[in-house]
């Protein structure tokens, strides 16, 4: 009885979520009612836009592992007063539309950006900074770091702190425990940070167009392409997110080697 | 190390924030350049409010938002209750197809919209517009809410239900003086979510929008690949204002009752 | 806490002050003319009372930056007009290119009353049946059409379109950095400029370039020719500092870039802004293209659309809109209300030996090219400037896995451990 209650919502689940997706399995493997396999094939045609995309999302990923993780840290062993107040500023700029973060970016790694004028003062530079790969890596780092300090803090938060006072007791200087203790209890935060980052790193296509000049195609730039963009062929487009898709799930089974079954970190 | 931490944060919140205040401070910019302040002006301001581009976007923004929120808070919330009383296995499929729209990135499931929507269109000479919009960001919302909620049950003690109906509370009235004030603070949050997710989303509204249901997102695209104008800056500006002081004065009224509940 | 803001403010403002204090002439020197205040009037006013009650809406599907939108002084709010007269509310959004134009159509769904291609895609959308046919009673104001307008080759007889601007493409050059004499379609390639320079970010414009350069035809559907033009831009590539469409207004108004290929409407623009900035046709020919108005298939309003088409070639809103955007017009009456400046400034207008010789108007292709030409730019976009190792991904792969497999292997270890 209860659970018809759920039936709406497995209707639009069915009809919105799940036969989406088969759509696009159709669009990548029928051209008017014929199957083909020769969208797909043609899809390695561009193997070198995934190695670039895979590339730069993974190094955004692990730049914001870096920079998050002692942030969230950090966090964990602050007032908890001030806790709630540092993490509302980390989280504050999402709430800016983020086109206009990232148009922001432009104005200041342009060559005669805010930036380049700032060291200019100092008879450095101008150097070349927007257009570039790294500039593609900083708007990624820049969008998506929110995504990884929030599950890392909602993992450390629920670490007790008597087990950092036992590990201390018994031994452990901070480095060892956060080596020992901390590092391993935060494992699942790790795991749904990092897939909170890759995903939209890999897909994107605003933060490759402003930044990258549009020299610096990434796969989301080519499904956009294909479907609103300069090229349009929805069979190949479908094809590309096919091929996406698979690469996330992959990338996501491999990811769920390391959980230990937990319950994911989401938001 | 204390030192070394606080000055790490700092930096990092640098980071965070530079870019922000760049929007900021060339909102008051006389010229429209982006890289040069000449003078201080608040005429964006004024213009902005006679711009029918932009206030017609964020009507828009407002409305798609607003609708595609609370549907998604209902729908939810009942599939919520509905998936918490299912089997194991059927529970378990029913919370993959969940997390479909969270995993996937978000230009895929916008393509798979624009394709399934793409065929009813041409069959039924229909048009994209408000209705597949709010249909899409309906989509991309449900699963948030569920996944804010699903929690709450696990925290529940399932025999209040119970107990509420031996104390002769109707199927329905235990439902609403007993499970969902336990819910309650996951159905928020989830509405909070999905209202915000539905304000900032551009990528699904791109390729779901017509003709005549631009929101703002969308408008800000299409000015970033001509001229921006100031006045967006001037809008974003107001927008911060408004959600820094949202948080600020929640802040401090969860600080009050804290402190209340303490001397309680 | 406030510390902390304070330092973020103290910081940016040193940033900002400093860009403040750097170079960069702004359009600063207001000229301190009398702003001429421009009115409308229209021949046959009772033409546009039709749907005055009927309070429907149009959707007007248009290049960005080419409409008078009433954001100078004293011009026109050309849509705004347009409801007052007509009762008929405008909706009015972009597109930036032919080819994204083309796809937002197919793609179903969204539905347009007026859309502006240019030439050749008029006559794909023609061949694809995806335009309406005019009424041309509906459209008294056609006559206003210069004669060389009115019967196009990619549309003959103007059964489904009426000319709105036309123009050429040259090069938009900073001519207080760019030294070179006798500018021609090389320099986009001069390695002198790397970094500085800005090209097309669509197919059709940029293949012509290429096209000229190797002495092509612009319409050439030879699949070596085409693939020769790609390696043209793929050598490119390493100057290309972005690959633009409209974003070329802020990135040569805020000296970004010196040197960019556009179009000659947006050239005056700029200029009229930027003093600094310089525009030249290249000698050895270019583009001539011509974009019209068009009502697609599927269109709801069909007469008001029509209504709309007839406003827009009313000789007062021709006007407003040339002098606005700067684009040449067709409107013979809009021509003749232009300054004798601009009608002899050898940009907007020029002399008729040399359109004859040296311009090329672009014709639709046929889809085997077209894909070839699209594949060809795909390519050309995301080949990569620095080549990354080929392996990375593979080891990535691997990588993942290896450890994937040991954590396996500890976690059933430890397991077992735990039977213990």
């Amino acid at each position: 009885m209860k659970k018809l209650i759920a039936a709406p919502y497995l209707v639009w689940a069915a009809v919105f979520i799940v036969i989406p997706l088969i759509m696009v399995a159709y669009f990548a493997f029928f051209n008017d009612g014929h199957f083909t396999l020769d969208y797909v094939a043609s899809v390695a045609q561009y193997s070198n836009i995934f190695v670039r995309s895979i590339w730069l999302a993974a190094i955004a990923t692990v730049i914001c592992l870096l920079i998050a993780y002692p942030i969230a840290f950090i966090l964990m062993r602050m007032d908890r007063s001030y806790q709630s107040t540092m993490l509302m500023l980390v989280m504050l700029p999402m709430w800016m539309n983020f086109l206009l973060r990232t148009y922001a970016w432009m104005t200041l790694l342009g060559n005669n950006g805010i930036i380049n004028n700032f060291l200019g003062f100092f008879g450095i530079g101008p150097f070349k900074m927007l257009n570039t790969q790294g500039a593609v890596v900083l708007g990624m780092v820049y969008n998506y770091l929110p995504f990884m300090i929030l599950p890392l803090y909602t993992v450390m938060e629920k670490i007790d702190t008597s087990v950092l006072e036992a590990a201390q007791d018994l031994g452990c200087n901070s480095a060892n425990t956060l080596m020992r203790v901390v590092l391993p209890l935060s494992m699942p935060g790790v795991m749904s940070g990092i897939t909170m980052v890759f995903v939209p790193a890999i897909s994107t296509f605003i933060i490759s167009r402003m930044l990258g000049g549009g020299g610096n195609l990434l796969i989301g730039d080519l499904i956009e392409m294909q479907f609103l963009g300069n090229s349009y062929n929805p069979n190949l487009g479908a094809s590309i997110s096919l091929v996406l898709m698979v690469i996330i799930l992959l990338i996501m089974t491999v990811m769920n080697q390391f959980d230990d079954g937990e319950d994911r970190v989401l938001m | 190390m204390k030192k070394l931490s606080k000055a790490y944060m700092v930096l990092v919140l640098l980071f965070l924030y530079v870019p922000i205040f760049v929007l900021i401070v060339f909102s008051f910019n006389s010229t429209k350049s982006r890289s040069v302040f000449s003078e201080f002006t608040l005429d964006w301001y004024v213009k902005l409010f006679h711009n029918q581009l932009i206030m017609n976007s964020l009507r828009n923004t407002i409305i798609v938002a607003v609708i595609a929120s609370v549907s998604a808070t209902v729908l939810g919330t009942a599939a919520a209750i509905g998936i918490n009383n299912m089997k194991k296995v059927s529970k378990g499929i029913v919370m993959n197809v969940t997390n479909l729209p969270i995993i996937n990135p978000e230009i895929v499931m916008g393509v798979s919209l624009m394709l399934l929507f793409g065929m009813f269109t041409a069959r039924m000479n229909l048009e994209f517009g408000f209705v597949t919009l709010i249909i899409a960001h309906i989509t991309f919302d449900v699963p948030y809410v569920i996944l804010s909620i699903m929690p709450k049950f696990r925290q529940m003690n399932p025999h209040i239900y119970e107990a509420a109906q031996d104390l002769g509370c109707g199927l329905v009235g235990a439902f609403f003086k007993v499970v969902l004030p336990e819910i309650m603070p996951g159905v928020v949050s989830g509405f909070l979510m999905s209202f915000t997710f539905s304000l900032d989303d551009f990528v699904v509204s791109y390729f779901t929008s017509g003709s005549t249901s631009q929101t703002l997102p969308i408008t800000i695209y299409s000015m970033t690949r001509r001229k921006v104008s100031p006045e967006i800056n001037a809008l974003s500006t107001i927008i911060f204002l408004v959600v820094v002081t949202v948080l600020v004065v929640k802040n401090v009224i969860e600080r009050r009752s804290i402190k209340k509940g303490v001397k309680a | 806490m406030k510390k902390l803001l304070i330092l973020l403010m103290t910081l940016c403002f040193t940033l900002i002050l400093a860009g403040g204090c750097a170079h960069i002439e702004e359009a600063e020197d207001e000229i301190e003319e009398e702003v001429e205040i421009q009115t409308l009037t229209v021949e046959n006013p009772e033409y546009y009372t039709k749907f005055k009650d009927d309070n429907i809406s149009i959707n007007v599907y248009n290049w960005g930056e080419y409409i008078s939108d009433g954001s100078e002084e004293g011009t026109l709010n050309v849509n705004d007009e347009f409801t007052a007269l007509t009762g008929i509310k405008v909706n009015y959004s972009t597109y930036a290119t032919n080819e994204e134009l083309y796809a937002k159509l197919k793609g179903g769904g969204a539905s347009y009353d007026i859309i502006i291609p240019s030439d050749y895609m008029i006559s794909r959308m023609i061949k694809e049946d995806m335009l309406e046919p005019l009424n041309m009673d509906n459209i008294p104001n056609f006559k206003y059409i210069m004669d060389k307008f009115q019967n196009p080759e990619y549309d003959e007889g103007s059964r489904y379109s009426v000319p709105y601007t036309w123009g050429t493409v040259g090069i938009i050059y900073d001519s207080t950095l760019v030294e070179e004499e006798n500018i021609d379609w090389d320099i986009l390639w001069n390695e002198d400029y790397a970094d500085r320079i800005l090209m097309f970010d669509n197919p059709r414009d940029a293949f012509a370039i290429a096209e000229i350069m190797l002495g092509y035809s612009l319409n050439t559907e030879d699949s070596e020719e085409l693939e020769k033009a790609a390696e043209k831009l793929k050598e490119q590539k390493k100057v290309v500092q972005a690959y633009v469409m409209d974003e070329i207004f802020d990135k040569m108004g805020a000296g970004e870039a010196l040197i960019a290929p556009y179009y000659a409407g947006d050239a005056v623009t700029l200029m009229d802004e930027y003093e600094d900035l310089a525009f030249v046709i290249p000698e050895s020919g270019t583009n001539l293209f011509i974009d019209a108005l068009c009502i697609p298939k599927g269109s709801a309003h069909k007469e008001a659309a029509e209504m709309y088409i007839n406003f827009m070639c009313e000789p007062d809103i021709a006007y407003a809109t040339t002098d606005y955007i700067g684009y040449s017009t067709p409107n013979s009456a809009a021509y003749e209300m232009l300054d004798d400046e601009i009608k002899n400034d050898g940009i907007s207008y020029l002399d008729d030996e040399y359109l004859e010789t040296k311009t090329t108007t672009f014709k639709n292709l046929s889809d085997e090219a077209n894909l070839q030409m699209q594949t060809l730019w795909t390519e050309m976009k995301s080949a990569e400037a620095q080549t990354p190792n080929k392996w990375i991904v593979p080891l990535f792969m691997g990588l993942c896995i290896a450890a994937s497999i040991i954590i396996l292997i500890r976690r059933y270890i430890k397991n077992k451990r735990d039977i213990f």
